[in-house]
């Protein structure tokens, strides 16, 4: 076991799940025998806010929260919050973005603009930064509410935990009738990431 | 052993499980309402949303009086609501032993201000346990029990948000069986006449010369000695950012911090070479600190105000700043929003329209300050909006009061509004009072209370009728509107305030969140042969419905859109543009 300290910082929107995919990685790497904490702040996640939450690992874990350049990985599930909070990556740290763009009120209301360089800055900041479209391979297994569990798959390339134990905590924490579509999409999400890195 | 990953929160209703709790209480605020949702999960104990914090206190106490353990719980200002009998509670002690909890907010996640109730320990005269992580939340609450019982005291066990809403890995115990003591008739001691108040007072001052004792030898104050150059004093989640940030040198851990450990403290000083402080908010261990005479470093180099991690404490010691070294310039900012079909969003929308003067209130409502809808000129805490709109027609007359209102949820009006209704009738005002009524406490997460007909554990009870309650005050001006009706409410709110009359207008409009968890919305869409782009649609400030510049055109999101359950949006359209799907 690495006895360091490893953090996941993930966001994304308000109803995108990603509560549930930080719930599911914590439980995976307790799982694995590691020290595990989680933190967020909930009351706003459902108002369509930029929702964000810390995970981390390590033989002991003390702070639940992760400061500017601490994150080894950071998930974004959406492309603007990806940017929005890049100062949180470690130097060499991987950046994995979901390519989906939500507009804030101030875009909808045709007050700003939706940034169109992102991606071009986030690799400015990010040696290893990785865009899939999360959605799309949702769609592809069958169900587009799989996008957290497909980053999931993305992001567990990058971490040091078996397979088996993913898809024992999946089976054990989304619904029955969805285990089967979600294991898709976790091994999707995966090859996507495994692919890209080749 | 059974270990598993617990919230501060869901650790603290396992604590009050496995202590034998019976009786358990609270008001919901953010972050400390996940407590007794968890609570209400175990069989044998009481759990229930108490209409506000001081009748949660008043309960538990209650309870406590008749030989059952108790636990209350609010958000760090629901303690300020509940001051009045936590005060007194100190001098009358308990019977079953009593835990009050405090959610802190440093950093204002989800509150109006970031006060430090580790305050109120010293100033109640009770004791104050802090843990650092979930395991001690948890394991707290028995020890607290005992304390309460051992010292017959309640004892006050202050969580922050980081603590209440991180989940760390728990080791679970069984529940002990408490059984409920004894009630004995006790009157010098609970009935808090001057005489009988006056021994209490000597009384609680001898306990707490026991607790002095007892603080310098529970295990929970403890060193970890290291590296003796530097010796940290810290608690709570300050500990976990501290350790992180310096784990070579050596630490105290206060688990309890008042009554405060002076002896262990000197001890502790006097085996580093140099003494720091860490904490979040206010200075509470440094001033013990510093009355004794010793010489630290701590709010003369770490702030105040905000919340910490464990960058911000390094940087600050060592004095690197804090800046960050990435720049991404100005991007769009993603603040929440009222949520698309919200019923609070049509009389935002109507008070902006006429340029009414609107006191608001704690809760989603507050939500409709932010542009496009500009509704607010006040927020300020549980039930405030109605004596506000009433000071300023005082202030201002009665032509000002007929272009104001108090705008207020319905939670939050049989929390702490109220009163003050019944305050505007009595003193002759003619000031209109909005209850958003959305049948539910929903920005803490949908939490019922005696206006919703069902209780925490979801059973169906009475419910409050705010219309006859009105007028029981004497208003004789009450009327219902229909939240999702433009024209209803813009009529309403003219007829209501104009009347020179006091009026309670209820706003009548489910959450949306609720409706969505039985029925399936027809989303709208844009006809675009007709929208001419005027953009009249973008100014009720719906997540749904945004514009395409290219094509000149609204545009709606189907995934948010709740069509016709809402409707607001083809209400304001001049030109038919939005039509069901």
């Amino acid at each position: 076991m690495d006895k360091a300290t490893k953090s996941i910082f993930i966001t994304g929107v308000g109803g995108q799940g990603i509560l549930l995919a930080s719930e599911l990685l914590t439980s995976v790497a307790m799982r694995e025998g590691y020290d595990a904490k989680k933190s967020e702040v909930h009351g706003m996640a459902q108002r369509g806010g930029s929702v964000i939450s810390a995970v981390k690992f390590g033989e002991k874990v003390y702070s639940p929260l992760i400061a500017q350049a601490e994150a080894d990985v950071l998930l974004s599930f959406e492309k603007l919050e990806a940017l929005r909070y890049i100062k949180y990556l470690a130097p060499g740290g991987k950046v994995i973005v979901n390519t989906q763009e939500i507009f804030p009120g101030p875009v909808s209301a045709g007050l700003m603009d939706y940034p169109k360089d992102i991606e071009d800055k986030i690799k400015e900041y990010a040696e290893e930064a990785i865009f899939i479209d999360g959605l799309s391979i949702a769609k592809e297994v069958g169900n587009v509410r799989t996008v957290n569990v497909v980053l999931l798959g993305a992001t567990s390339y990058f971490l040091p935990f078996k397979k088996e134990t993913w898809k024992e905590m999946i089976e054990g924490n989304v619904p029955p009738k969805t285990i089967e579509v979600n294991l898709q999409a976790f091994d999707k999400g995966y090859t996507t990431v495994a692919n890209y890195v080749k | 052993m059974t270990k598993t990953l617990l919230s501060g929160n869901e650790a603290i209703a396992r604590g009050a499980y496995e202590a034998g709790v019976h009786v358990a209480t609270a008001y919901p605020g953010t972050p400390s309402t996940e407590i007794l949702e968890n609570i209400v999960k175990y069989e044998g104990i009481h759990a229930e949303w108490s209409t506000n914090e001081k009748v949660a206190m008043e309960v538990a106490m209650g309870a406590s009086f008749g030989g059952a353990r108790a636990l209350v719980a609010m958000k760090h200002v629901g303690l300020n609501v509940a001051a009045d009998p936590f005060f007194s509670f100190a001098y009358v002690g308990v019977n079953g032993g009593t835990i009050i909890v405090s959610a802190d907010d440093p950093g204002m996640h989800s509150s109006q201000n970031e006060q430090d109730n580790r305050r109120y320990a010293k100033f109640a005269k009770v004791p104050m346990l802090e843990p650092s992580d979930s395991q001690e939340a948890k394991d707290f609450v028995g020890l607290g029990l005992e304390i309460s019982e051992e010292y017959n005291v309640p004892v006050l066990l202050r969580c922050s948000t980081r603590i209440s809403h991180s989940k760390c890995v728990v080791e679970l115990g069984e529940r002990t069986e408490v059984p409920v003591k004894e009630y004995t008739k006790q009157w010098k001691k609970r009935v808090l006449v001057p005489a009988n108040a006056r021994v209490q007072h000597c009384d609680l001052e001898e306990r707490l010369k026991r607790l002095e004792k007892y603080v310098e030898e529970t295990p929970i104050n403890r060193m970890e000695m290291a590296n003796t150059k530097v010796g940290i004093v810290t608690s709570g989640i300050s500990y976990q950012y501290a350790k992180e940030a310096f784990p070579e040198y050596s630490f105290l851990k206060l688990g309890m911090s008042f009554p405060f450990p002076k002896q262990l403290v000197k001890e502790f000083a006097d085996k580093v070479d140099e003494l720091w402080v860490v904490e979040e908010g206010e200075p509470c261990v440094e001033e013990e600190i510093k009355l004794m005479g010793l010489k630290l470093t701590g709010k003369d180099k770490l702030p105040i105000c905000g919340e910490f991690n464990q960058k911000l404490v390094k940087d600050f010691f060592t004095g690197k700043g804090n800046g960050s070294e990435i720049e991404v310039g100005d991007l769009p900012p993603r603040p929440p929003l009222l949520c698309p079909g919200c019923s609070h969003r049509g009389v935002s929308y109507v008070l902006n329209k006429l340029k009414m003067v609107a006191a608001t209130d704690i809760g989603c409502y507050a939500l409709g300050v932010l542009p496009p809808l500009n509704c607010g000129d006040s927020c300020i805490c549980m039930g405030a909006s109605v004596g506000n709109v009433f000071g300023m027609e005082l202030a201002r007359g009665k032509e000002f009061a007929k272009k104001a209102v108090a705008v207020i949820g319905d939670s939050t009006f049989l929390h702490g509004g109220m009163t003050g209704l019944a305050n505007i009738a009595y003193n002759k005002g003619i000031s209109t009072v909005i209850i958003m009524d959305n049948s539910t406490t929903a920005m803490t997460g949908h939490q019922s209370h005696p206006g919703t007909g069902i209780t925490l554990k979801g059973e169906p009870t009475v419910k409050v009728d705010y219309l006859a309650l009105a007028r029981s005050f004497g208003i004789k001006r009450t009327v219902e509107m229909d939240g999702f009706n433009l024209e209803e409410i813009e009529k309403t709110i003219k007829e209501e305030t104009s009347s020179g009359e006091p009026s309670l207008i209820v706003n009548k409009g489910e959450c949306i969140l609720l409706q969505a968890r039985r029925k399936k919305f027809k989303p709208y869409k844009v006809d675009s042969e007709k929208c001419t782009g005027c953009k009249l649609c973008l100014r009720v400030g719906c997540p749904g419905v945004s514009f395409d510049v290219d094509e000149n055109c609204a545009v709606i999101n189907p995934i948010f859109c709740v069509g016709d359950d809402c409707g607001i949006c083809k209400q304001v359209c001049k030109f038919d543009c939005f039509v069901s799907t």
